[in-house]
């Protein structure tokens, strides 16, 4: 008896063994994607409940489900926290089944997103966050980064502003990972474009009374002040410049990252004639029309950002490597054939992912309209000049990642 | 001569009862990973525990609140992180620096503060905290808003390879452990008798020839150097070293867990730490409102049971046994 009940258990044993491998490969049954976003604080309007939307859209639109894919969406406030955001990455990924990791708008925490990322082996997908460092020296196998990051919006804006006879800088920095990226990919276009940095100030960031630190800029006397931030900050700083008068006492301010929901934030009033660089704007055709106009009534009204934009294209393409390799388990391997694909969606357009993780597509260098110009509620950006994909990123070489060989 | 007897009697079983409850509680934590809880979860429940443990030596049997012991926590946290990823030291020697750092500022911190008292002993932490969160916030091998991120768990002695989960959680539960027997250890020694006695009547206590001053002052530190102890672990478990530790919220939190629990209770701290943990754990996707909820819950307490939950269920034990 009790023999027979031990080769009952060994048959039963086996035969879960014999299901697991024939089924191993989409892990659980289920793509599981993790939205890690800011939900309630500075970024929360730039990505947030957005980004939520815009990886649903991306499950429609592929027709994955369709294939016989399930797929299953969950998603956390990191409250800009690296302590936070790595512990909810390492809990969805060790017993939550998740499989790849969205959006992260905030570089610190998407560092430490990354590096366990790597460590499990599933897939980080970086939309939201801008460091540079994420295909430079801290590049990883697992990780792809889209939409955008300090060093085109570097070269993009800081070169074309120095061109234009802003030779003299001084920059008010957010005082962390991705602020200290950008001035530092901001000091070297501004210095190859021939002009000199004079002065910077670190700021902590979601703080709300710039006074010390716009009067330091004043001082400064120099002509351009960069805005080395990003969302509630660069609005509550541009909002205190103007209050300062820093603009018509001869100053010029400069964006470095600039929203479409920080030019809603602030007014065409306040924001028009802010030059700055952007790889997704809603109203450039048709299809970005279109998915604007299905977006937008899911999240209170807000258009897409690049970082919602980047959240949907990334995705598109990490289903089309999950289709062809029908296998969601194993993370270097699916980021492989992400990067041997080339990427193809309404939204970017044609394009591709290097090596380095880093996903190539044009830049744009764009102009808020005045409220004269503006046509319509969101109508806010004139494109000025196109930078095509191969010169907006930083060369391949120069990055320092490891696994460019 | 019959009261006394009485009295040996009710501490005799209450120490039977604090044995049976350390015994279950350990055998509870170390099968903990096979009955389906996350080990990570439960390391969090342990670290906070031991730093509530730490903080109710001395606000439940010193009567000292510090409204400071985040400081301890985070830089325990930041040396433990720094020597075991920038000097390489092995984890075990990483977390011994880390809590010798804390205990070093307890030291400081606590020959300053211990000479006032209440309102004025708890601002006195309170500033001197904040002072050390700018700091932190400022020097940049701290990397500010980032943190120490990547800390290697390394191998425990040259031996224990930490990266395994089971191999990390077992390390945490026997510090946690050790450090459990040990405040209970002080708590019933000879200088706990004194310190309860310094915060019942400390003129008292004076008068008595007991020097209240250095009692407080080993309190303090005694405190300190375990709240560093949990920082330092901490560090090594999340491989993380940031700002939150630091910050004076964290300081709040340990007073929460503390009264939540049972202030002055041996276990009340534990029990009220992994409370705090699963609630913040659990309800991560409201965001925000975690704070809301965790504020209603300390009005809560305060209002319906000052003890705490163990102090309630004590009382209503040794109610229920008369």
């Amino acid at each position: 008896m009790k023999g027979m009940k031990r080769s009952l258990l060994a048959l039963a044993v086996a035969g879960a063994l014999c299901v697991g491998t024939a089924q191993a490969q989409i892990s659980g049954n289920v793509i599981k994607i993790g939205v890690l976003s800011d939900m309630s604080s500075l970024y929360t309007d730039l990505a947030g409940a957005g980004s939520v939307v815009a990886a649903k859209m991306a499950v429609e639109d592929s027709g994955i489900e369709k294939k016989g894919f399930k797929v299953e969406i969950v998603s956390a406030d990191h409250q800009n926290k690296p302590d936070v955001g790595s512990s909810i990455a390492r809990r969805w990924y060790d017993s939550e089944g998740v499989d790849v990791i969205v959006d992260v708008p905030n570089s610190g925490v998407a560092l430490a997103v990354s590096g366990i990322t790597k460590e499990k082996n599933k897939v980080f997908l970086a939309s939201g966050p801008g460091t540079s460092d994420l295909t430079g020296k801290s590049c990883s196998p697992n990780t792809v980064h889209f939409t955008y990051d300090t060093w085109m919006l570097a070269n993009g804006t800081g070169t074309a502003i120095t061109k234009q006879g802003g030779s003299s800088w001084f920059f008010i920095t957010a005082d962390y990972a991705f602020g200290h990226a950008l001035q530092r990919d901001t000091t070297a276009a501004v210095e190859k474009a021939g002009g000199k940095v004079v002065g910077s100030v670190n700021v902590p960031i979601n703080t709300q009374d710039f006074s010390s630190f716009l009067l330091q800029a004043q001082s400064s006397k120099a002509k351009v002040i960069g805005l080395a931030n990003a969302g509630g900050d660069t609005t509550n700083s541009i909002k205190q410049a103007a209050e300062f008068g820093i603009v018509k006492g001869g100053q010029e301010l400069a964006g470095l990252l600039v929203f479409i929901t920080d030019v809603h934030a602030l007014g065409l009033q306040t924001a028009q004639g802010l030059t700055f660089t952007t790889t997704f704007y809603w109203d450039m055709n048709d299809q970005t029309r279109a998915f604007s106009k299905r977006f937008a009534p899911q999240d209170k009204g807000i258009h897409p950002t690049m970082v919602h934009a980047g959240v949907y294209a990334s995705l598109l393409q990490y289903f089309k490597a999950v289709e062809a390799l029908k296998n969601d388990t194993d993370g270097v391997k699916i980021v492989d054939k992400m990067k041997s694909m080339p990427t193809d969606d309404p939204l970017f357009g044609k394009g591709k992912i290097r090596e380095d993780g880093r996903a190539l597509h044009p830049a744009y260098l764009v102009k808020v309209k005045t409220p004269a110009e503006s046509k319509a509620p969101w109508d806010y950006y004139k494109i000025v000049s196109t930078i095509p994909a191969d010169e907006a990123f930083r060369p391949l070489k120069d990055g320092g990642c490891s696994l460019v060989k | 001569m019959a009261a006394i007897a009485e009295v040996a009697a009710v501490r005799a079983a209450r120490r039977n009862g604090i044995v049976t409850g350390t015994v279950v509680m350990t055998v509870l934590l170390a099968i903990a990973p096979f009955i389906g809880l996350y080990p990570v979860f439960v390391m969090k429940g342990l670290c906070f525990a031991l730093f509530a443990c730490a903080f109710n030596l001395l606000l439940g049997f010193g009567g000292l609140l510090s409204f400071g012991h985040s400081m301890f926590l985070g830089t325990a946290g930041y040396i433990t992180a720094f020597t075991a990823k920038e000097v390489g030291l092995d984890p075990a020697l990483a977390i011994l620096a880390g809590t010798a750092a804390s205990a070093a500022l307890g030291v400081i911190v606590g020959g300053l503060a211990i000479r006032r008292q209440g309102i004025y002993f708890a601002m006195i932490t309170l500033a001197i905290a904040q002072m050390m969160y700018f700091f932190y916030l400022q020097m940049p091998f701290t990397h500010g808003e980032d943190g120490i991120q990547a800390v290697p768990r390394g191998r425990l002695f040259g031996v224990i390879d930490l990266t395994h989960p089971l191999a990390m959680y077992y390390t945490v539960l026997v510090i946690f452990v050790a450090a459990f027997v040990l405040i209970y250890r002080v708590i019933h020694s000879p200088f706990g008798q004194v310190l309860k006695a310094i915060r019942e009547n400390e003129p008292r206590a004076i008068s008595l020839g007991y020097d209240a001053d250095r009692y407080k002052l080993l309190a303090f530190v005694l405190s300190a150097t375990l709240s560093g102890l949990a920082g330092a672990v901490k560090a090594i478990v999340f491989q993380l070293a940031a700002l939150t530790d630091v910050h004076w919220t964290m300081s709040g939190e340990v007073v929460l867990m503390t009264l939540l629990g049972g202030m002055g209770t041996i276990f009340g701290p534990v029990v009220g730490a992994f409370v705090i943990v699963t609630l913040e754990n659990y309800l991560a996707s409201l965001g925000e409102w975690v704070t809301v909820i965790t504020g209603a819950i300390f009005v809560l307490c305060v209002l319906a049971f000052r003890r705490g939950i163990v102090g309630e269920i004590a009382a209503w034990w040794s109610a229920h046994r008369r």
